[in-house]
């Protein structure tokens, strides 16, 4: 691999920025003004996003495979660790990924705020988030990577206890500790993986050179320390289960955020550390992943298809779909890791619109629970098209971005990497095969439950919707019949998408469908990183 | 607009225009389902004429391929014998035109017209999206833009004033996009991504009408059967990538697994990865799939209940075109069924006993139907099980032209319904309740409707003759004596169940709507959202005796705003049974005309002479058009950059074949290994030699069926024959049978309250009780422990041992982060210190257990 060391301050510069902006937030605006905060950063984050616009022109697509924007800088020289940054094929679309949606997140935020308001912490605390999330994407250095990833813990273990739900205490504190109590066994494993080559230096050419020649057994055991690390964060079965209650609690800027990247650490963390440093462990634990990744796509749907809250059934959504990531991941092949990483930016994407949606419809119905909601196309169309085209996306329609995961994923699996048991692996793949028709059902359950059908009595009559098609025709039954029952009620009425709404989530509907017509956009990047990296992992592996 | 020299240019031979450009066909109508999505409901008619205008232009793309492509077929057998135009053609395409061999029985293979982009990449190989001009790929495009274009004519009036008049047009146009693109796909990819938009637009049209609750239910049902199908397609399309991908790599580089020549290549090469369990298990799953989309035992329940969506819907998706898809899925990748199943020899293939038996079934469940589009339904799927069954005989060619002609007697029959129902019965498709006698009323659309039965039940001259006959014939040629028989039955079950329904819509007494009497504020015999339930079925049979004419309350209440809003206004005010509007009856005449005379596509030769009418050499346009050529291609002229570039003249030929007609099969593409350094695309099917006394025992069975119904129709709905009715009353086998088929064989109980209700309730139910008992209780009594023996740490060790030392440890935290450079400071120092502190002991304690 060669490091292409031009433009290399682009790298430091996207991702502490953000550090300043929250920085300015802190100490540069009073508690009591609400807008000024808000100005700062979605200026700030909109910044970001121009350096990084900067860094896709600038990154030689040619050169997908190797480092580019490379710094390596003396940081901690006691402990041999650097301050070593680049970005590569596998990194780009992520790194990128983290700054739209924060971005997106801001200005959905503006006439968006959760209940508990503060918007001068709420948006020094998004900032920081960001740093932490591009500063893993590019770190180079295991020590680096390691505080760039618990970095990232802390603002959204407060945003999730102060801006969320009525259960947020709990929720956020079950985050915390269980996403720690993975993080202690993954520095372990980072740290017997540092002397096992020698205790020379924490830097990712370094592990993926020496780490091979490490005994298979202690392999083992180092990647077992990881994979609690990555899984816990990714979330496997069976550490799944702070998901659905940070979720379900978590504002919807918590889950969006959450969802579209915070997730992706796990499942980047296997692909760029544990895979290519231990790669007897990995085959070894290959299987392990595999089945868990199975069974988490399966036992991911039946969670959904037991739920009666919205947003809980979305957060288990995610349990199966990175099943599906992991699953492609577990192959060791080209095609497996390439599937895995599209369809963890298509899942970023599309499980962070229907985190938007669920929240938007939280904001104007005061509930998620399922059975309350009906006729959503009725009262909100717009919405109900939205929330429509997400869960096709989400299960896996061709033409939309989450195919391109799903599907090449599944598929690898028929051929998973030659150390690997074929038959089990094949087992796997027709089981997950199995999953999409689950996803199916749930996310068209939900959608005939929620958007189809009559509102129920509860909120009919309510929408600018009804009201509109009351006043042009004649067949305004609904109406007629619900708002006689209402009268005594005030409710709120429901509006369909705001503006700030459509801002926020129009890059993501475009987005899922220009990578879903067209995937070779990502394919492009991702494939050659891939290829050289699996091309690491398997010379690690005895024939 | 292209002048008409341009025009000419581009239909001349030595053009490929339309070949070259044959994607346009599947592009334009996504275009048009943006435009009308974008600025439809800005638009005076609402957008439908951005779909019209669409199909249109796909249409003439398609019939300009289609042309193209004859001239590429006539030219290339010119070019077997030596003529000059062999040059002009190989310029043209730029690529090989194998050369025929002589003699009668050569059928050189026509390379198709491949255009193709990157659309993705994998492990460094690229995979495209484009298109794939060959006979059976552009005779679909063209049906399937034709056909769309006469459904969206009659849409106009007949949805006109619908609520979602914009998206239904959009939808349609979405449906025929999807459809266009999976005919043309040069891939594997590219056809899921067809099939899977088809499957979308039929979620989106069944549930058009989605305040019902039966509509959504009936959308979701079609969405959910389909995908549990698709699972095959995943499972089958994986399993060929990989088997195939050595051989490709060596045999056609440039090629992938996934493209769909190199695929039939692969199953016809003899190499051993195309042999044995993968390629069974591969075609299997496949199958699989078609069997999920094209409606076939056990999966056919979700086309009936498909019916929900507007009548324009039935009529486009599910009778003539996106249901054929599993059928077309099989015609396409032919060889790997061939294969797979050991069609050259006579096995008998898992599909052809899925189609016979979907043959019988679902024709014995026409018979129960009170609903006239759920008696189609039923005939539609019956109808897919004769292609199945041709499929899956070797009788390849008769199930494509089989696709073709029930397409325009299908779609006819369904816009004749629909017709009906607009004018004739008050939007009621109960032909018990709301029909009869309405060909005095209906004068064109009961014509057209008799053609189209005629057509369906295979009464030479008509259309469904040429074809189903052929099917038949073909079977029993290739050896299923029994499949034969079964066949013919069902020819005969089809000539009395269309019997029933025509009588029951047509003749007889006018009742209910048809009458003119309509139900005042009653839409709910709105046929579209009809669905009897089981009691009442019951008691239609008990009270068949009674007068039909009565009044059926039908539950009085009026329907949802869905019912409502397909009221059309203004349609009404004059109650009585009359013709439809021009819009709807021209589509359909137009659908008729093609009813009559789409059978001459493809005559069979001696059935021609026996109408007393010479058709001469060639008339088979289809099996010489659409029909692979089944011999060997040298390799060098199908490899990209190879040889082939310039004229190859050398073709491995198989060695002669022995004298005598019998083994005239026995070498031959898909019968023996292609000689070193050719491939095959196609296998050799046999043809049967039409008999003229085949023809009329055919003839003869539907005659008999026809005899037998009518004289059960007028002895049963006319006379009341008390012999017959009440039948099911007094004798206990009758009833159990009926029952049994009302019930539709208990296969809707069993996937819908048995495998649907266990998964969405108990199972998933289970899972998550686990979830949150088992699992989540862990990490809870966890956290509790944790906090528990902090708490007792804290009483016993920290407060009694340790608080004397804390000025000791106070000093090493410090030491710890003076060590770490600190360029941190604050708590985050100290809890990284304390981690980081805690991480290490850790470590160290596991490198001395591996080391040691």
């Amino acid at each position: 691999m060669n490091n292409l060391t031009d433009n290399n301050w682009i790298l430091s510069l996207g991702t502490f920025l953000p550090l300043l902006g929250a920085l300015a937030i802190m100490f540069g605006t009073s508690k009591d003004d609400e807008r000024t905060p808000k100005i700062i950063g979605i200026l700030t984050a909109g910044l970001t996003l121009a350096v990084g616009i900067a860094t896709l022109v600038l990154f030689d697509y040619d050169q997908a495979q190797n480092l580019q924007f490379f710094v390596d800088a003396e940081w901690i020289e006691v402990i041999s660790s650097g301050y070593t940054i680049g970005l590569d094929g596998i990194s780009l679309p992520l790194y990128f990924l983290s700054m739209a949606v924060t971005f997106l997140v801001m200005i959905y935020s503006w006439d968006n705020m959760p209940e508990a308001g503060n918007p001068k912490a709420f948006y020094s605390l998004m900032l920081i988030l960001q740093t932490g999330m591009a500063g893993t994407f590019i770190a180079q250095d295991l020590i680096l990577f390691f505080v760039f990833f618990e970095v990232v813990l802390l603002p959204m273990y407060f945003m999730i206890g102060v801006w969320g739900g009525a259960d947020r205490k709990y929720a956020s504190l079950k985050f915390f500790l269980y996403t720690m109590f993975g993080s202690a066994f993954m520095l372990v494993a980072f740290l017997a993986l540092f002397f096992q080559t020698g205790a020379e230096s924490f830097s990712f050419a370094w592990l993926y050179e020496m780490g091979a020649g490490i005994d298979r057994d202690v392999q083992i055991w180092i990647f077992a320390g990881m994979f609690l690390g990555f899984a816990v964060k990714v979330p496997m079965f069976p550490f799944h289960t702070w998901l659905p209650d940070a979720h379900t609690q978590a504002p919807t800027q918590g889950s969006v955020i959450l969802a579209a990247i915070l997730l992706k650490l796990g499942t980047y963390g296997f692909v760029r550390i544990a895979l290519p440093m231990l790669p007897q462990g990995a085959q070894a634990w290959a299987p392990v992943i595999g089945i868990l990744a199975v069974i988490g796509i399966i036992y991911g749907a039946l969670g959904c298809l037991a739920q009666t809250d919205m947003k809980r059934l979305i957060a288990f959504s995610s349990v199966a779909h990175m099943g599906f990531v992991m699953l492609g991941i577990s192959t060791l092949t080209t095609f497996g890791i390439n599937a895995a990483l599209f369809g963890m930016v298509a899942h970023g994407l599309i499980t962070g619109m229907l985190f938007f949606v669920a929240g938007s419809i939280k904001h104007r119905y005061h509930t998620l629970e399922i059975k309350r909601l009906s006729g959503m196309l009725l009262q909100m169309p717009k919405m109900g098209w939205i929330l429509g085209f997400a869960a096709m996306a989400s299960l896996g329609l061709p033409g939309l971005a989450g195919f391109w995961g799903e599907f090449p994923a599944i598929l690898s699996a028929y051929s998973p990497h030659p150390s690997l048991n074929e038959a089990l692996f094949r087992t796997l793949m027709v089981i997950a095969a199995v999953g999409t028709v689950l996803a199916a059902a749930y996310l068209l359950w939900l959608y005939q439950r929620t958007a189809f059908g009559e509102p129920t009595e509860e909120f009919a009559g309510q929408s600018d919707a009804e009201h509109e098609a009351a006043g042009h025709d004649g067949h305004g039954v609904a109406h007629s019949l619900s708002s006689a029952a209402n009268t005594d009620e005030h409710h709120d009425e429901i509006h369909d998408v705001q503006p700030t709404e459509w801002i926020a989530w129009t890059p993501f509907l475009i987005a899922i469908v220009v990578f879903g017509v067209y995937p070779q956009l990502m394919f492009k990047v991702l494939d050659p990183a891939v290829t050289e990296l699996v091309k690491t992992i398997s010379a690690g592996i005895p024939q | 607009m292209l002048a008409a020299e341009e025009i000419q240019e581009a239909l001349n031979l030595s053009s490929g225009w339309f070949l070259d450009n044959l994607w346009l066909v599947g592009l334009i109508p996504a275009i048009g389902f943006a435009l009308i999505m974008g600025f439809g409901k800005k638009m005076p008619n609402g957008g439908s004429e951005f779909g019209l205008a669409s199909m249109v232009a796909s249409l003439v793309v398609a019939t300009g391929a289609g042309l193209q492509w004859m001239n590429r077929v006539d030219s290339a057998e010119e070019a077997g014998h030596g003529g000059d135009e062999a040059i002009g053609l190989l310029q043209t395409f730029g690529r090989s035109v194998p050369r025929a061999a002589e003699g009668a029985e050569a059928a050189p293979f026509i390379e198709p017209v491949l255009t193709t982009w990157v659309w993705w990449q994998n492990s460094g190989l690229e995979f495209g999206i484009g298109s794939l001009g060959d006979g059976l790929a552009i005779l679909l495009l063209w049906l399937v833009a034709f056909i769309s274009l006469l459904v969206q004519i009659f849409s106009l009036d007949y949805v006109r004033d619908d609520r979602r008049y914009t998206q239904f047009f959009g939808a349609l146009t979405l449906f025929s996009a999807g459809m266009l693109v999976m005919v043309m796909a040069p891939n594997m990819i590219q056809l899921i991504l067809g099939w899977e938009i088809m499957g979308l637009c039929s979620f989106m049209l069944i549930g058009h009408w989605w305040e019902d609750h039966e509509n959504s239910k009936a959308a979701l049902k079609a969405f959910f059967t389909v995908r549990v199908g698709d699972v095959g397609l995943l499972v089958g399309t994986a399993i060929i990538y990989f088997a195939s991908s050595d051989w490709i790599a060596v045999n056609l580089p440039g090629k992938s697994g996934f493209d769909i020549d190199a695929i039939q290549a692969w199953a016809l090469s003899g190499d051993s990865s195309a042999s044995g369990a993968a390629i069974l298990v591969a075609a299997t799953a496949l199958f699989i799939a078609c069997i999920g989309k094209s409606g076939q035992f056990p999966l056919h329940t979700w086309l009936p209940d498909a019916m929900a969506g507007p009548t324009p819907v039935s009529s486009l998706l599910h009778s003539s075109t996106m249901v054929v898809a599993g059928v077309f899925l099989v015609a396409r990748i032919y060889p790997v069924f061939w294969e797979g199943f050991n069609i050259a020899n006579g096995g008998l293939s898992f599909i052809a006993m899925i189609g016979a038996i979907t043959i019988v079934i679902a024709a014995l469940l026409a018979f129960v139907q009170d609903d006239i589009k759920k008696v189609l339904a039923y005939s539609t799927v019956s109808q897919l099980g004769y292609m199945m069954l041709g499929l899956g005989t070797g009788a390849w060619l008769p199930a494509v032209f089989h696709i073709f002609t029930h397409a325009f007697f299908k779609c006819c029959l369904f816009l004749c319904a629909g017709s009906i129902s607009h004018s004739g019965s008050h939007h009621s498709f109960d032909m018990k309740k709301d029909m009869g006698g309405l060909r005095k009323h209906m004068p064109i659309t009961f014509w057209s409707w008799i053609v189209s039965t005629l057509a369906l039940t295979g009464v030479i001259p008509f259309a469904g003759f040429w074809s189903k006959d052929e099917i038949i014939d073909n079977v029993g040629n290739n050896g299923y004596t029994f499949l034969f028989w079964v066949g013919l039955g069902g020819a005969a079950l089809t000539a009395m169940y269309m019997t029933r329904a025509t009588y029951l819509t047509f003749f007889g007494e006018a009742r209910g709507a048809a009458a003119g009497g309509h139900h005042d504020d009653d839409h709910g015999g709105h046929g579209d959202e009809h669905d009897l339930t089981l009691e009442e079925h019951e008691l239609e049979l008990a009270t068949v005796g009674a007068p039909l004419g009565s009044d059926h309350a039908d539950g009085g209440a009026p329907k949802s705003l869905g019912a409502a809003a397909n009221a059309h206004g203004g349609h009404h005010d004059d109650h009585g049974p009359h013709e439809s509007g021009k819009l709807i009856t021209i589509p359909i005449v137009i659908l008729a005309f093609f009813a009559l005379t789409a059978g001459f596509a493809n005559p069979t030769p001696l059935a021609g002479d026996a109408l007393g009418f010479n058709l001469g050499e060639g008339v088979e346009l289809i099996k010489k058009y659409v029909e692979p050529g089944h011999e060997p291609v040298a390799l060098d002229a199908v490899t990209p950059g190879g040889p082939g570039e310039s004229l190859t003249p050398f073709v491995p030929q198989f060695a002669e074949e022995g004298e005598g007609g019998k083994d005239a099969y026995a070498s031959g593409c898909g019968r023996t290994t292609p000689p070193d350094g050719a491939v095959c695309f196609f296998p050799k099917v046999k043809h049967a030699v039409p008999e003229l006394g085949k023809i009329l025992l055919s003839l003869a069975v539907v005659a008999v069926g026809y005899t037998f119904a009518i004289g059960f129709c007028l002895a049963f709905y006319k006379r009341r024959d008390s012999r017959l009715v009440g039948l099911t009353e007094r004798s206990r086998l009758a009833n159990a049978g009926y029952k049994f088929i009302v019930n539709k064989y208990y296969l809707d109980y069993l996937y819908e309250n048995v495998i649907v209700r266990a998964v969405a309730h108990p199972i998933s139910a289970a899972a998550y009780w686990f979830n949150q008992h088992v699992l989540d209780a862990t990490v809870d009594a966890v956290g509790e422990g944790g906090k528990r023996s902090g708490q007792w740490i804290y009483d016993n060790v920290d407060q009694k041992i340790v608080d004397g030392a804390v000025n000791t440890s106070g000093a090493v935290a410090s030491e710890t982060g003076r060590g770490l450079q600190s360029t941190q400071s604050g708590k985050v120092n100290q809890y990284g210190a304390l981690i980081f502190g805690a991480a290490a002991v850790g470590a160290i304690v596991l490198v001395i257990i591996n080391v040691g």
